[in-house]
C-alpha cells in the first residue's frame, strides 16, 4: 500500500500532472535551452537535482518554520542549492555551462522549484517529498528531452552531437531547418505536445469561454 | 549615442525577453486574458526592470566582480559567485520599496496593480535582466537603457498577446488545443514576427 503510493507520488507528475503541460510551471527556462539535446539533458539533470534536493531540505525543517517568514528562507535554500549546481557545472564542464548561459541562475525563479516546495514539501514528509520533487523534475525532464531531441534532430540532422543525416551542403540528401534552432519553433512543438497529450486524456482539455449556440452552426445569412 | 539606440531597439524587439529568450513566460501566459490587467502587469515590470538592472550592475562592479573591492583593500576577493543571492535580495528590496512608492504617490496605480506587484520578485525575466546584464558586461548607462528597453519590450509583447487572446475567446479552436495550446502557437506567431526586425541592425 505504502509502496504504492510513492510510486503514484512519482510517476503522476509525468503524464497526468506534468508540471509544464498541465499546472503551467516553469516553461521559462525550459524552451530556451532546449536547441539541442545535450544541453536539455543537462538542465534536466540539474533540475532534478534541485528539487529533489530542495523538497527534502524544506521539508525537513517545515515544523520549525514561522509562515511569515516561510517564502524567504524557501527561496534561500533554492538559491544556495542553485549556486552549487552553478558552480559544479563551471567547474567540470566550463564548455556546457556557457552555453547554458543565465539559465542555470534561472532556476531560482523556476516556478516549479518554489510551487512544490510551498504546495508539496510544507505539508509532507521528507521521503515523499523528495519523490515528488524527482517525480517532478522527470516531468519536467521527459517535455525537455522531447522539445530537445525535435529540435536538434530536424534543424541539425544530429542527436547529442552524432551526425545522423548528412547535411545538403556536405553531399547529402538532408535540408537542414534552420527553422528548428529559432524560438518559434519551441512554442510550436510544445503546443503541439500539449496538443496530443489532450487527445490522448480529455480529462484535461479546458472547457471553452464562449461556445456557439448548436442551431447557429453551419447558419449562413 | 547611436550605440545606445541601437541597444534599445534590439532590447525592445530583437532581443525580447518573452519572445526570444522565454523568459517571465508563466507569467505572461497567466494574466494575459484581458488587456487591462496585462498592461498593469506590464507596466510593474517596466518600472522594476529600469531600476533593478542599473541597481544590480553597480553593486556587481563595486561589491561582486573578481577584484572590485579593491576601494577597500580587498583586491584579491572574487564574490561573484554571491551574485544570484544578492540579486535577488534587491529586486525582492526594490519592489518592496517601489509597492511603498506607489501606495503613497499614485494611490491609484497600486490598487490597479494589486497582486502583480509582489508576484514580480519571482518573475525570471527581472532576474534574467540582470544575469544577462552580467554576462554581456554592460555598462551603467548601458544597464539603464537595457532594463527599460526589455522593460518595455516585454510590456509590448503582453499586451499585444492579451489583445489577440480577447479576439479568440470567440473563435471555434480545436478541443485538444483550447486554452494553453493555442496560446502557445499564438506565442510562436508573435514571436516570428518580433523575429523580422532582426533585418533592422
Amino acid at each position: 500500500m505504502m509502496a504504492n503510493n510513492y510510486w503514484k507520488v512519482l510517476t503522476r507528475p509525468l503524464i497526468d500532472d506534468n508540471p509544464l503541460t498541465l499546472q503551467i510551471l516553469g516553461i521559462c527556462s525550459a524552451l530556451a535551452v532546449t536547441t539541442s539535446l545535450d544541453t536539455a539533458l543537462v538542465m534536466s539533470v540539474v533540475v532534478i537535482c534541485v528539487l529533489a534536493l530542495s523538497n527534502g531540505a524544506i521539508s525537513l525543517i517545515r515544523h520549525g518554520l514561522p509562515r511569515s517568514v516561510r517564502i524567504i528562507v524557501q527561496i534561500t535554500i533554492i538559491a544556495s542549492l542553485v549556486i552549487i549546481v552553478d558552480q559544479i557545472l563551471q567547474a567540470y564542464a566550463f564548455e556546457l555551462s556557457k552555453r547554458l548561459s543565465v539559465f542555470v541562475g534561472l532556476i531560482i525563479t523556476n516556478c516549479i522549484v518554489l510551487g512544490r516546495a510551498e504546495g508539496f514539501a510544507m505539508h509532507n514528509g521528507v521521503w515523499p517529498s523528495v519523490l515528488d520533487g524527482i517525480g517532478n523534475g522527470l516531468g519536467y525532464a521527459l517535455v525537455l528531452v522531447i522539445v530537445g531531441a525535435i529540435r536538434e534532430f530536424f534543424g541539425k540532422g544530429s542527436l547529442l552531437n552524432v551526425q545522423i543525416l548528412i547535411p545538403a551542403s556536405q553531399g547529402g540528401a538532408f535540408e537542414p531547418l534552420h527553422l528548428m534552432l529559432l524560438p518559434p519553433s519551441a512554442f510550436f512543438i510544445i503546443g503541439g505536445i500539449i496538443w496530443f497529450i489532450r487527445r490522448k486524456q480529455p480529462r484535461q482539455v479546458e472547457k471553452p469561454e464562449f461556445s456557439l449556440r448548436p442551431e447557429q452552426v453551419g447558419d449562413s445569412r | 549615442m547611436s550605440a545606445l539606440l541601437e541597444l534599445l531597439l534590439r532590447s525592445i524587439f530583437l532581443d525580447n525577453l518573452a519572445l526570444s529568450f522565454f523568459l517571465g513566460i508563466c507569467t505572461f501566459l497567466a494574466v494575459s486574458s484581458r488587456v487591462d490587467t496585462a498592461l498593469g502587469v506590464g507596466l510593474a515590470m517596466l518600472a522594476v526592470m529600469t531600476v533593478t538592472v542599473p541597481v544590480n550592475n553597480l553593486i556587481y562592479t563595486w561589491l561582486l566582480a573578481p577584484g572590485a573591492l579593491a576601494w577597500a583593500g580587498l583586491g584579491d576577493v572574487d564574490l561573484s559567485f554571491l551574485r544570484l543571492i544578492a540579486f535577488i535580495g534587491v529586486i525582492a528590496a526594490m519592489v518592496q520599496v517601489l509597492e511603498m512608492a506607489l501606495e503613497f504617490h499614485i494611490p491609484k496605480l497600486y490598487r490597479a496593480l494589486g497582486i502583480f506587484l509582489p508576484l514580480i520578485t519571482v518573475n525570471c525575466a527581472i532576474l534574467g535582466g540582470s544575469l544577462f546584464m552580467v554576462e554581456r558586461s554592460y555598462s551603467f548607462v548601458e544597464s539603464l537603457v537595457y532594463g527599460f528597453g526589455s522593460g518595455i519590450g516585454w510590456a509590448l509583447a503582453i499586451v499585444l498577446f492579451a489583445a489577440i487572446r480577447e479576439r479568440l475567446k470567440y473563435a471555434d479552436i480545436p478541443d485538444g488545443l483550447q486554452g494553453l495550446g493555442i496560446n502557445f502557437i499564438i506565442a510562436g506567431i508573435m514571436s516570428f514576427g518580433f523575429m523580422a526586425f532582426a533585418g533592422m541592425g
